[in-house]
């Protein structure tokens, strides 16, 4: 069996709210685009669901010129414990 | 071919895109030499965050409330997803995922060698929410503003997260602290057992560190393991202070002349041992990559045979829709 | 730029619209403005029962869940486990707070008053007290164990809470509303994964199959009704679990199809003298399980976490 057992790689963006385009936010492995897809959705968007979310097979990308701002996307809120502020710190404690 | 004139002109202008603090993208001319650099610097954080996902994933299922369960648990998942972005940014200079767990699965490439020592108490959780977690984002924080495009946006992604590792961290300790003389021991003994293996986070010592120069030129290092374990010591201190413990080190004193803190010198040795695989967990924190990793062959050979049966539409599902004449 | 702000990098120009970086940004919770009132009909120590049984559940299988997290085949399987796991810890902790805050007397005596309620319900409770079904506590088994318990426990799950979105106990009503979202992923996450391990590879089939037989003596027990379901049930309060089972079987059965599988022609798993896990007669594996994830706990009553 010619099969492999590793997963092709999908590129992944992220539409974080209306009104914004989809933006790169990097890259995933997956055996298809419905795995890439919820991978994506996991990974990508855990702290905060995008709007929604294209994945696209790396390969299938044709690229101009290397001239590319894509910011990598940063996360967002969906448990509080995952954010900062949750954890109360008194105020002189520095640099944390 | 590429003539040597030509050559010399990619260089120059490379590095002078790096010399005006621009960033260097996937598909941008880079010397062979930055790109194994980058690729071995990122694959061993890569790895450092898979491998660190056992040590604090130890305790995830004995942890002691509810909150600390769960706060622990998006944490580790959080270090799974670091190890993603940066495999991901190696990706994008032609390095396979495959190939590099492969190498990590061997033993030939490195990951960070504080993960090889063990979690012996929950106290261990916070300590390493505070202390490793602040060295990686002293070392990290910097690597926000690398030359190289996609690793300073996953550098920045993961800061932001390993904020608030490191503040889970010290209100675990705060919270100890504030409970029965066992707590407070407890923290005391996990800070004496972490404490000289955090500041080996840096890495060896500048002049026994020979490829920082090359790094600094590039712009993939910023400061020198020195500068970083310096302020990492001068952050801490005070910490400590707040907190309550004392840091293992009878050096350790304010030096008003230089502004900032003098320390003594970790053992080296035992370092050196450490990274050379003699550490207490190198050998079990590998085992278990590779037994998660050999286990999980028959799922991913199952995905993979499915997607391909699927993409020529010979999976069940296409063949019901075909035989019921529903829409394939 | 500073030196130790990465934060910084968010206003640098040209980097993104800082409406992008969600990170920091609301965290709505779902359960404020939830009214609290328990329904006058109601009666407390029936509704505490009924909460700690949904609350078990959800708790046991997030521990057993959770063992995965470093183990899984693949990377993205880590995360996506440990998002389910996550999912039914917090379906828990809401859970584990009502029943102590509608009967307080469900709060283990052996529990210091300084413990929150739903670390006492969930650190000091005793074996015997723990309402979950005994198909949770099983061990972790391979994935294809895991996939298939999810699969019965999502689909069965999501089904009573897409009743209880309804519940007269408005508590209930907006945990269960809040889980359906999650329990619905995580069906799907199942189904993805039936489909793949069923018609994936002839190995991954037969692993998928032994993989059902495993869990699949425990699977009537999610139907069988308890007396305090049933009361509650006719008062609008809670579901009775029979009544979702041909919902469930419906699932099961198109996905089955899909993936090649067949249901397992397997018995049920016998009570105890007519008692299982509702009742607190479990399988010796929940004692292990509650040694491991209680004994720090109990081990420092006096500490705070």
């Amino acid at each position: 069996m010619s099969v492999k057992s590793s997963w092709p790689l999908w590129e992944v963006f992220v539409r974080g709210k209306r009104g914004l385009n989809h933006v790169h936010v990097g890259s995933l492995h997956a055996p298809d685009a419905e795995m890439a897809l919820r991978n994506a959705r996991d990974l990508y968007t855990r702290r905060n669901e995008g709007v929604s979310i294209w994945v696209v097979p790396a390969d299938a990308i044709t690229a101009s010129s290397p001239d590319e701002k894509d910011p990598f996307f940063a996360p967002s809120g969906d448990k509080v414990y995952r954010h900062p502020t949750f954890y109360a710190i008194p105020e002189d404690v520095p640099h944390l | 071919m590429t003539g040597e004139r030509e050559a010399d002109t990619l260089e120059r202008d490379f590095q002078h895109t790096v010399d005006a603090d621009q960033r260097i993208e996937p598909r941008d001319w880079m010397p062979d030499g930055y790109r194994r650099t980058l690729v071995r610097q990122i694959a061993q954080h890569a790895h450092s965050e898979i491998i660190g996902m056992q040590p604090e994933g130890n305790w995830i299922t004995r942890a002691p409330s509810l909150r600390r369960k769960a706060i622990l648990l998006a944490k580790v998942q959080d270090e799974a997803g670091h190890g993603l972005y940066l495999y991901a940014a190696t990706e994008t200079l032609g390095a396979a995922r495959e190939d590099l767990t492969q190498k990590l699965l061997v033993g030939k490439q490195k990951y960070s060698s504080i993960f090889n020592y063990p979690t012996l108490t929950f106290a261990d959780v916070g300590v390493i929410g505070w202390l490793v977690d602040g060295a990686a984002i002293c070392n990290q924080v910097p690597l926000c503003r690398t030359s190289y495009g996609p690793y300073a946006r996953a550098m920045i992604r993961i800061c932001k997260e390993e904020s608030f590792h490191q503040r889970q961290g010290y209100e675990l300790l705060m919270t100890m602290m504030g409970g029965t003389d066992e707590q407070r021991a407890m923290v005391q003994d996990a800070v004496n057992r972490w404490w000289w293996p955090s500041l080996m986070m840096f890495g060896p010592p500048d002049d026994a560190s020979p490829n920082t120069e090359q790094s600094m030129r590039w712009r993939i290092k910023r400061h020198t393991n020195d500068e970083l374990r310096q302020k990492f010591v001068d952050m801490t201190v005070p910490q400590a202070e707040k907190l309550g413990v004392t840091l293992p080190d009878p050096e350790l004193r304010w030096n008003a002349e230089r502004g900032h803190y003098d320390f003594g010198a970790p053992d080296w040795d035992e370092f050196w041992q450490v990274v050379k695989g003699n550490g207490p967990c190198n050998a079990q924190r590998v085992a278990h990559r590779n037994r998660a990793h050999e286990e999980g062959a028959w799922v991913r050979e199952a995905a993979a045979a499915y997607a391909e049966k699927r993409a020529r539409g010979l999976d069940r599902l296409a063949q019901q829709q075909l035989a019921t004449g529903g829409v394939a | 730029m500073s030196f130790d702000n990465a934060y910084e990098a968010l206003v640098e120009p040209g980097t993104t619209d800082e409406a992008h970086w969600a990170f920091g940004t609301g965290f709505a919770d779902q359960m404020t403005g939830v009214d609290r009132a328990v329904p006058s009909d109601a009666d407390a120590g029936n509704l505490a029962a009924y909460c700690l049984m949904l609350a078990d559940d959800a708790l046991v299988f997030s521990q057993r869940l959770s063992e995965w997290c470093a183990n899984s085949p693949e990377l993205e399987e880590d995360v996506a486990l440990a998002n389910i796991a996550l999912d039914l810890l917090g379906q828990a902790r809401l859970l584990l707070a009502r029943a102590a805050e509608v009967a307080p007397e469900v709060r283990p005596a052996a529990a210091p008053a300084h413990v929150p309620d739903e670390d006492a319900l969930a650190y000091f409770r005793d074996e015997r007290d723990f309402r979950n079904v005994r198909m949770v506590e099983q061990e972790i088994g391979d994935f294809a164990v895991t996939i298939a318990r999810l699969l019965l426990f999502s689909s069965w799950r999501l089904a009573l809470f897409q009743r209880l979105a309804t519940s007269r106990d408005p508590v209930l009503a907006a945990v269960a509303a809040k889980g359906c979202k999650e329990l619905a992923y995580h069906r799907d996450h199942a189904v993805q994964w039936t489909l793949r391990l069923g018609d994936g590879t002839d190995y991954s089939h037969e692993r998928m199959r032994a993989g059902l037989a495993r869990v699949w003596p425990f699977q009537p027990e999610l139907f069988t009704p308890t007396p305090v379901e049933l009361r509650l049930a006719e008062q609008g309060i809670a579901v009775d679990p029979a009544d979702v089972r041909s919902e469930v079987d419906n699932v099961v059965d198109t996905v089955f199809g899909a993936a090649g599988l067949e249901r397992p022609q397997l018995p049920e798993l016998s009570p105890v003298a007519g008692h299982a896990g509702r009742d607190g007669i479990h399988t010796e594996l929940m004692g292990y399980l509650l040694a491991e994830m209680q004994h720090l706990a109990r081990s420092h009553p006096q500490a705070v976490w």
